[in-house]
């Protein structure tokens, strides 16, 4: 296992967008080891994804169950994720081991459902929301070369806002 | 250590205030750190920290062309600070009231009162003239607990204030 290095903004590299994974091998897995390890080391991170240490590679792992009282499906390995359905929005602030010293407001689908493929290479459907829901939306923008600050609103936005129910449609 | 000034700008809304402020900044030499710049009632406000270049000696000096081209009037302070100070609110409090007077003094002075530090509000009247309503946003951090918060402002409902206490959970990812 090793932590690796985590890259941060002005990075270019972060605004790559990931390949997906087409060998499900050892290296894969001691990979996703030593970037499990990567997270959990520095500020409390709920999720990271590959390209954050310089391996555009569509993996990412969310874990939010150190967060008290709220639903969640714990450790997650999602190799390939494709969010299918959103539903829902809503504001919640996010910060980023990628973008240090800087928090932010953001919109993001409050219900989605994901395939994914797991370490192995078997498929798993996944239903989610809120707190899981928004780390999951986050680590995927990271796969495609975004980062929250890409989606930060003002906080005045929010005194506007009311709660509007879409299906089958992305986040406005 | 960087020297920092905190300058202050008001005046009438219109278009280019910023571009024609930062640019009589940037060609004195002047760096910009952190800034809220907002319309209120129809002016626009800037507050802005500003350092290096003419700071702070000539920079009203370089800045009084702008400001009177644009209308804008000037105040600066020399200022103890510095970047990377943030503190991360951890509750937001969402006020919403017919307009009257006393409603910020009363939230805040409950909030004060348990030890709540305000990071950032933001307040707007809406409705129309007839019936204003008051709207206010507070991100703040406070070591009680969303309970104890809630407790705090409990009273102000029988004042027809709705007040609402939600703890801000930051997702670090």
């Amino acid at each position: 296992m090793a932590i690796l290095d985590v890259l941060t903004l002005p990075d270019p590299r972060l605004r790559q967008a990931s390949q997906p994974v087409t060998r499900f091998d050892e290296e894969l897995r001691a990979f996703i080891d030593d970037l499990d390890e990567t997270r959990r080391v520095g500020p409390a991170a709920v999720g990271i994804a590959a390209p954050q240490v310089g391996r555009f590679q569509r993996i990412a792992i969310v874990d939010v169950s150190a967060k008290k009282g709220i639903a969640s499906h714990g450790f997650l390995v999602l190799v390939n994720p494709e969010i299918t359905h959103w539903e829902g929005f809503e504001i919640g602030r996010e910060g980023c081991l990628s973008v240090p010293d800087f928090t932010g407001n953001v919109i993001r689908a409050t219900r989605i459902r994901l395939g994914a493929r797991d370490p192995l290479g078997e498929p798993v459907e996944l239903e989610m929301e809120g707190f899981e829901a928004r780390a999951v939306q986050h680590e995927i923008d990271h796969l495609d070369g975004l980062l929250f600050v890409d989606r930060v609103v003002s906080r005045r936005t929010d005194l506007f806002r009311r709660k509007v129910y879409q299906t089958g449609r992305g986040p406005v | 250590m960087t020297e920092w000034s905190m300058l202050t700008l008001v005046g009438e809304d219109r278009p280019g205030i910023v571009a024609k402020v930062t640019d009589a900044l940037y060609k004195a030499g002047c760096t910009l750190g952190e800034a809220s710049m907002i319309r209120l009632g129809g002016n626009f406000t800037i507050m802005m920290m500003v350092s290096g270049g003419v700071c702070p000696r000539d920079l009203e000096e370089v800045l009084s062309p702008v400001a009177a081209a644009l209308g804008l009037r000037v105040h600066l302070d020399s200022v103890d600070g510095g970047l990377h100070r943030h503190l991360t609110p951890n509750v937001q409090v969402r006020v919403v009231g017919a307009d009257r007077a006393g409603i910020v003094a009363k939230v805040t002075g409950a909030l004060a009162a348990v030890g709540f530090n305000i990071l950032e509000l933001e307040s707007d009247v809406a409705g129309d003239r007839r019936q204003p309503v008051y709207i206010m946003n507070i991100q703040g951090y406070s070591n009680a607990t969303i309970e104890a918060l809630e407790q705090a402002v409990a009273g102000l409902g029988a004042d027809g204030i709705a007040v609402d206490v939600a703890p801000v959970e930051t997702l670090i990812g």
